[in-house]
Parts: C-alpha cells; sequence; structure tokens
C-alpha cells in the first residue's frame, strides 16, 4: 500500500443532493476509497472556481465538484451556472499547465449514493495514474504564492 | 492562510464512537488525542471520544465543558449534519453557546462507513476533524430568521391521503385549497368496491368523507385543476393554479345530470373505468361525485369538434352551459403544501408474455376492480370480456411489473392483499377455481394475515412461482379455448400449465408519469424509481428537504389505504403544528451586499433565480431582499469585487476549512520552531 501513490481530493458537494447522496451511500454501505475529503456547499452554484484553484494550490490531487442533475436544482437552475463555470475553469486549468481532468464534475441527486460512490472510485483511479500535482507551493513557499493568488477587491 | 487575521478562539472538540458504528473502523480515541496535540496552537483547548455524543450524557459533556471551559466553539465529528445537526446546536444553546458556532462534521456517513481501512479512515477522520476546527473559527453568531406562517394551505391530489390531509387541518379551524386533475376528488379508492381486509365497501367508507370536503366551510377545492406554479418558501408560497374550463357554470349548474343522460357522445372511460367502461362527452366520473357539476370534455365533445349538436346546453334546465369558458389562473397564498398526487397503475402491456391488451379475457387489476363494483360496466359481475359468460376458473397473477429487475425492483405493497380480496370475490361471486400465483405471499399488517388464513380455507389455490408466460396456444386436451399459465411450481419443483378462462393481472403501483415534473414543480427530489424522497425514512416520512412541502400517500412510495390516511393525517398534523407556531424560525443561511465594496456591475443580479438581488441605480449598488434570498450562493462566487457575503458558507469558513482538510494548519506547526 505504501507503495501506491495516494492522491488527496477535495470534494465539493450540494447540501440538497450530493451531500445526500454521500449521506445515502455511507447509511447503504457502500464503500469507495478514502482518498476524498468533502466540502459542503448550499449549492455547486456556491462554487467559487477559486476555491478549486485554492485547493489544488493547497496541496490537493483532483477536486471533484457536484450538484443536482440539471433541472432539478434546488434553487431552480444554479447547477447551470456552476457547470459554466466548470467549463471556463477547465480552459483555464490547461493554461495554467494543469491536467484538466483532475478537476470533475458529477451530477449525482439525492438517491444516487451507489453512483457517487462510483464516480469518487473512479476519480480516485484516473488522479492515480495522472499522479501528484506537486503544484510548487503544495511543498514549500506556500503562504506567499496563495495570497498572490487572492482576488483583489 | 487567514491565521493571522484570526482572534484565537477556545473550541471543543468532541468525538462520538456511536457504539461500533465509527469506532469500528476509525481510531476515536486516536482521533481525539491527535486533534488535543496538533490543532492546540489552532484554539482546542479540550478534545473527548465518547460512546454516543447525541444521548444525553454526551450533550450534558459538551454543556459542562463550555461552562467549565468557557468554550467559544465547539465541534461535533460524528453522524451526518443533516442527521443531529440540531441535537449539538441545541446543547451549546442550554449551556449559553450561540447554537451556530457549533460544526457538525461527518466521520460515520462519510468515512467509517464508506471506508474498510482502519488506518486510512482514522487519517480521513483527522482530516475531516482538522476542516471542521478550522471552519467553526470563522462561525458567527447568528439568530434564526423568524417568518410568519401563512395559515391557509394547499393540498394536491383529492385521493383519500389528500382528502384526509385537508378534512384533519380544515377541522382544527384553518382554511385549505384543495387541487384535484380530475373533474371529482376520490383518487383511485372511488373506483374500489371491496377494501381488504375487511371487505368494507369502498365507497360507502369514501363518499362520506368527500361528502364532507364538498360542504366543509373552510375548505375550497379547485378541481379539474392543476398546479403550474410554485414560488416562495415555508409560511409564504404563492401557488398559480390552472383551472381548466368545465364549461359548466358552476354557480347555475344543480348537479341534476339531465345533460349526461342528453348527451349523444359516448367516450371510452380510461380514468375512471379503467378503459372498460363508457362515459358521455359532458360527465361526472361517477354518481357520487364531489364536486357534482361535470365537465366537458372538449377532445371528444361533438360542438367543439363539429360546430353542432349543444344538446346538454338544450336541455340544461337552468342554462348552467357555457361553451366559452376559458381556462382560469388563480393564485393561492399558502404557508404549507401538502403533495398526495398518489400513483399510476404499471402498464401491464409492457410485459407482453403476460398478454394484455392482445388476449381479450386477460384484465388488469383497476379493470377488475370496476368490474366488482356493483356501481362499474358490469354491475359487479364478474364476466369475461364479452359481457355475459362466467369465468368457470380464474387465474390471479401477483408482482405484475413489481420485483422483476426488468420493470420494477420495489414490491408494490399491496398486491398481495389486493388479489387476495380479487380470490375472495370471485370465489364468492361466481364460484369458480381461483389460483393465485405469487412469489411470496406479504401480508404483514393488521388481520391481513388472518384473511389470507380464511383464503387458504375457502380453498383458493395457491402456486409458488413467478408466472412465465399466458398464452391461447392449447398443447394438450383440455387446453382448448382456454388461457394457459405457465409457471414453475417452486414449492414442487415442477413446471405447470394451468388452463383458465380469465387472468388477473395484479400491477404495479408506480410514480405519476408526470412525478419529475411534479418534483420540479415544488423543488422535492425523486428516489431512482421515481417516488419523492422524505427528509427521513424512518422518522421523518412525511416532511420532505423543502421546508413547508410534506408529502402524503403513495406519492412517497407504495401503500394501502390505512397507511395513506395515517401519512395524510401526519401531513396535516406537521402543517398544523407550523401553523401553530405561526412564525417559523429559517436557517439564517442568506447573502449580503457590502455596500462599500459594490461597484455596481451588475453581474449578479440576473444571476438569482428568486429575483433578491435589487439595483439601486441612483447609487450604483445592489442590495438582496432577505425575505427572498433563498442562499444558494451563487451570486457570492460570482462577485468579482468580494462584495458579497454568504452567511454560514463564507469564503472564510470554505477556505478554512479546506486548509483545515488538507492539514495545513499542521504544517505551520512544524514550520513554528
Amino acid at each position: 500500500m505504501s507503495e501506491q501513490f495516494e492522491p488527496v481530493i477535495i470534494g465539493f458537494t450540494c447540501n440538497w443532493c450530493s451531500y445526500r447522496a454521500a449521506d445515502l451511500a455511507g447509511t447503504s454501505r457502500i464503500k469507495y476509497p478514502p482518498n476524498v475529503r468533502l466540502i459542503r456547499l448550499m449549492c455547486s452554484g456556491r462554487l467559487d472556481p477559486t476555491f478549486v484553484i485554492k485547493a489544488l494550490a493547497g496541496g490537493a490531487d483532483g477536486v471533484l465538484i457536484t450538484g443536482c442533475h440539471p433541472g432539478e436544482c434546488h434553487y431552480l437552475d444554479q447547477n447551470y451556472k456552476a457547470m459554466r463555470r466548470y467549463l471556463l475553469l477547465r480552459r483555464t486549468l490547461v493554461q495554467m499547465g494543469i491536467e484538466p481532468q483532475r478537476v470533475k464534475l458529477v451530477w449525482a441527486s439525492a438517491a444516487e449514493g451507489a453512483r457517487l460512490a462510483n464516480e469518487i472510485t473512479k476519480l480516485v483511479e484516473e488522479i492515480r495514474l495522472l499522479g501528484p500535482l506537486n503544484w510548487p507551493t503544495s511543498t514549500n513557499g506556500k503562504v506567499e504564492l496563495i495570497e498572490s493568488m487572492e482576488v483583489p477587491a | 492562510m487567514e491565521t493571522n487575521q484570526t482572534p484565537q478562539q477556545r473550541i471543543g472538540v468532541y468525538v462520538c464512537h456511536c457504539g461500533s458504528n465509527i469506532a469500528g473502523v476509525v481510531d476515536v480515541e486516536d482521533v481525539a488525542k491527535w486533534a488535543a496535540e496538533k490543532l492546540g496552537h489552532r484554539g482546542v483547548v479540550i478534545a473527548r471520544d465518547y460512546k454516543f455524543m447525541c444521548s444525553s450524557l454526551g450533550q450534558e459533556l459538551i454543556e459542562k465543558d463550555i461552562k467549565e471551559l468557557g468554550l467559544t466553539r465547539v465541534v461535533v465529528a460524528a453522524c451526518s449534519p443533516h442527521l443531529h445537526e440540531q441535537t449539538f446546536r441545541t446543547a451549546c444553546k442550554r449551556a449559553g453557546l450561540n447554537p451556530y458556532l457549533c460544526e457538525l462534521v461527518s466521520i460515520r456517513e462519510q468515512d467509517s462507513w464508506v471506508h474498510t481501512d482502519r488506518a486510512a479512515a482514522t487519517v480521513k477522520a483527522k482530516a475531516i476533524v482538522s476542516g471542521g476546527v478550522e471552519r467553526v473559527t470563522f462561525h458567527e453568531a447568528l439568530e434564526p430568521l423568524r417568518v410568519p406562517i401563512h395559515p391557509d394551505s394547499l393540498v394536491v391530489g383529492g385521493g383519500i391521503a389528500g382528502i384526509q390531509a385537508a378534512l384533519e387541518i380544515a377541522d382544527a379551524g384553518y382554511h385549505v385549497f384543495l387541487v384535484e386533475r380530475e373533474p371529482s376528488i376520490g383518487g383511485h379508492m372511488a373506483q374500489f368496491d371491496k377494501t381488504f381486509p375487511t371487505l368494507d365497501c369502498a365507497a360507502c367508507i369514501l363518499t362520506p368523507k368527500m361528502v364532507s370536503v364538498g360542504f366543509h366551510p373552510n375548505i375550497t377545492m379547485l378541481t379539474w385543476a392543476e398546479v403550474t406554479h410554485v414560488e416562495g418558501f415555508v409560511g409564504n408560497f404563492t401557488v398559480t393554479v390552472k383551472q381548466k374550463p368545465r364549461s359548466v357554470s358552476t354557480s347555475l349548474c344543480t348537479g341534476c345530470g339531465i345533460c349526461q343522460e342528453k348527451c349523444p357522445k359516448k367516450v371510452v372511460d380510461e380514468v375512471y373505468e379503467a378503459g372498460l367502461g363508457f362515459r358521455k362527452a359532458i360527465y361526472t366520473p361517477f354518481p357520487q361525485a364531489v364536486p357534482k357539476y361535470p365537465v366537458i370534455d372538449r377532445e371528444n365533445c361533438t360542438f367543439y369538434l363539429k360546430g353542432t349538436c349543444k344538446a346538454c346546453e338544450k336541455f340544461c334546465p337552468t342554462g348552467a352551459i357555457d361553451f366559452n369558458q376559458k381556462e382560469e389562473f388563480i393564485q393561492l397564498q399558502v404557508g404549507n403544501i401538502i403533495l398526495a398526487t398518489g400513483y399510476d397503475l404499471f402498464d401491464a402491456r409492457r410485459i407482453s408474455e403476460y398478454g394484455f391488451g392482445r388476449l381479450a379475457n386477460v384484465f388488469t387489476s383497476l379493470e377488475f376492480e370496476r368490474m366488482t363494483n356493483a356501481a362499474g360496466p358490469t354491475n359487479g359481475n364478474i364476466v369475461l370480456r364479452d359481457g355475459v359468460t362466467v369465468p368457470k376458473s380464474v387465474a390471479i397473477v401477483h408482482c405484475v411489473g413489481s420485483r422483476n429487475k426488468n420493470y420494477n425492483n420495489y414490491c408494490s405493497s399491496i398486491c398481495c392483499m389486493q388479489s387476495l380480496k380479487f380470490a375472495h370475490l370471485v370465489e364468492e361471486r361466481t364460484g369458480a377455481e381461483v389460483y393465485n400465483f405469487y412469489i411470496d405471499m406479504r401480508t404483514p399488517a393488521k388481520a391481513y394475515d388472518e384473511f389470507y388464513q380464511r383464503l387458504l380455507e375457502e380453498g383458493t389455490h395457491f402456486v409458488r412461482g413467478r408466472v412465465a408466460e399466458i398464452t391461447d396456444a392449447a398443447r394438450r386436451p383440455g387446453e382448448e379455448g382456454k388461457l394457459i399459465i405457465q409457471a414453475e411450481d417452486t414449492l414442487i419443483g415442477k413446471q405447470r400449465r394451468i388452463p383458465v378462462d380469465m387472468v388477473v393481472l395484479s400491477a404495479a403501483l408506480e410514480p405519476r408519469h408526470d412525478h419529475k415534473e411534479t418534483a420540479h414543480l415544488f423543488g422535492l427530489s425523486c428516489s431512482s424509481d421515481g417516488w419523492m424522497i422524505e427528509r427521513h425514512p424512518k422518522l421523518d416520512p412525511v416532511a420532505t428537504m423543502t421546508e413547508g412541502i410534506f408529502i402524503a400517500g403513495c406519492v412517497q412510495g407504495p401503500k394501502d389505504i390505512p397507511a395513506s390516511v395515517s401519512q395524510g393525517a401526519a401531513a396535516a398534523a406537521r402543517v398544523l403544528g407550523k401553523i401553530q407556531q405561526k412564525e417559523i424560525a429559517l436557517e439564517p443561511i442568506r447573502a449580503t451586499v457590502d455596500q462599500d465594496r459594490c461597484s455596481g456591475c451588475r453581474i449578479c443580479n440576473n444571476l438569482c433565480p428568486f429575483n433578491a438581488i435589487i439595483f439601486h441605480a441612483d447609487r450604483m449598488v445592489s442590495e438582496i431582499n432577505p425575505a427572498l434570498c433563498q442562499g444558494c450562493g451563487t451570486c457570492v462566487a460570482a462577485c468579482p469585487a468580494g462584495a458579497i457575503s454568504g452567511t454560514g458558507f463564507s469564503n472564510e469558513q470554505i477556505l478554512a476549512q479546506l486548509d483545515g482538510l488538507l492539514l495545513h494548519n499542521i504544517q505551520q506547526l512544524s514550520a513554528i520552531p
């Protein structure tokens, strides 16, 4: 086990669907790798792309973004906004030299615990193949670089 | 990252064993010890582990520490916040700490229950606790938002669950709007003849309730109407209802029924008679319909098709027919909504090997219900499709479309009892031989199994096995002109071919065909089967994740009449509880604009689906109306100036949690000499 690269993945979940899906995966005792650590948001629309970049800059090897299926958003259509930002974010990542596959958007309804677990398992495998991100800040000089990324007010 | 700006908090960390649910996989003592040691510099002054944090002793532990150690923040690492967030917040409140200064992080649903590697799960638990500690530092003391509850309620669906819910609320003295898509309330129960296991006449017990609804001063019935739009939130929903044109003036109509007699156009009644009988183009579905006013089915009425006829208008003694009625949109203000939209019957045509729609004498359960009903198309006589021949043998097939991976995995829960009822009725009325083909006999409720015992004694044949095929192709003598049931009798381990005259398919209960639209309309989620998801499957079966919207009856899952009635009453009790409080405390998760930082770019303005963001052109700033804001945070994420902050989910909170999850706080410690 020590030989294998164990990526750290940050997952952003929507309070209404994917966080409940994660709960459901738990209550149904569906197993997935322990590499993902979840942050609960009220909606995928709350996801500021900066969070993703900060996660990668801060040592995460991948980021999972989850939300309600299109058309099923608890806040009508905010997941579409998340999707738009996600597509732009991927382009930005490419420009920064980061494999866009490290960031993945997954729709999971509150009933889809098995699906979420399955997607997490797949993502962990994919990131494992990509290897560590090794963003310069994740090993040294982190504080300076991260602060330089602050959004100017 | 923002460590330097935060005032040092006094944080208590509480790690729950949850019996062996967490402790079985995560080394909880180690997690608590680690938090005390490694997160001390982040403000953790005490970290404890305990068998059941949610028990009163566990809660007292927290309360004691808050008082004695002067904790300013509390992190509980236990189950999902959807389960016990309220419990621990209340505990904090009792000890004098603002409840919103408590953070519950999940190391059960998201850790111990989904992982098997003890070491890895423990590391993850530490990261999760660390994320919680960092996040809680940025929590603010909040007060819940108090909003008034409109005392009126809306019940959608006039089946037995909706009727019960409406009556309970109305009897308690509050006004109810009952919206029903069909011309009359009554739902599926109005179609039945007898109800299991008591064999009560369905109409005899249902119609008095329907009449009470019709005459109740506190109930406004909107039949032949559909909800088209729902806006607002608990306490203040604005609901738009489309009133389809009846083409009959309800103020003039006396319900005498002459129009139905005189209407020359006969139409197959696919809804109430399940396709087995006819109705007129102007009709009430059944004589005891509530309300008594008929509707004109414009798709089939000769006048609407050809421009002539008007027989109904000619004969109506009160001049109530109004061909020019238009559809109307009615706006209702309600505080709570109960959804009781029921089920659709599985289309048995989908299982082609059972021959429904192809073999004349294969009937569905609903057709058979109508056939046994004395007011039905055959006057209660059990006869073949020709309308006269009494069957000498009848097969009843259970689990048609249920418990079948090709159609629905779930058990429809009512079919066993319904099939037993059918068997009894066939035996009683025709004396025919009855064969029940079942997979498992499920008779779990009060007096249900006794009914099964009674049927066994009455001489019904029970064959345990799923039916493979129903065919009219005779292979053996005695099979000519019959329907042959091919099934494996799993109790004797043999294939059997049983020729019968009539087959009844106990079809599954399915979610309404438009369940997705309904879910979207009311902001609910459906399970993968299509039933609406309750807040908690055991402890909160009639509430939903959307505050103020409740579910009752088959919309939540297949169930029988007693269960539907119970849920209708339960949902009503929940609504009454809300109304009685007069106001409700909402999570204070709202966005606010810092007017000094807002540049007036208006990027946020179009992002809000609730129109909560107002732009002040004079001052060139945007402002958020907290009464309309639902707290999704999309505008917070979008503001390029960082001028919008989201309470409860601020940038600081989320980034701090991220930092904690990635264990930056620990690295900082090691960086400090």
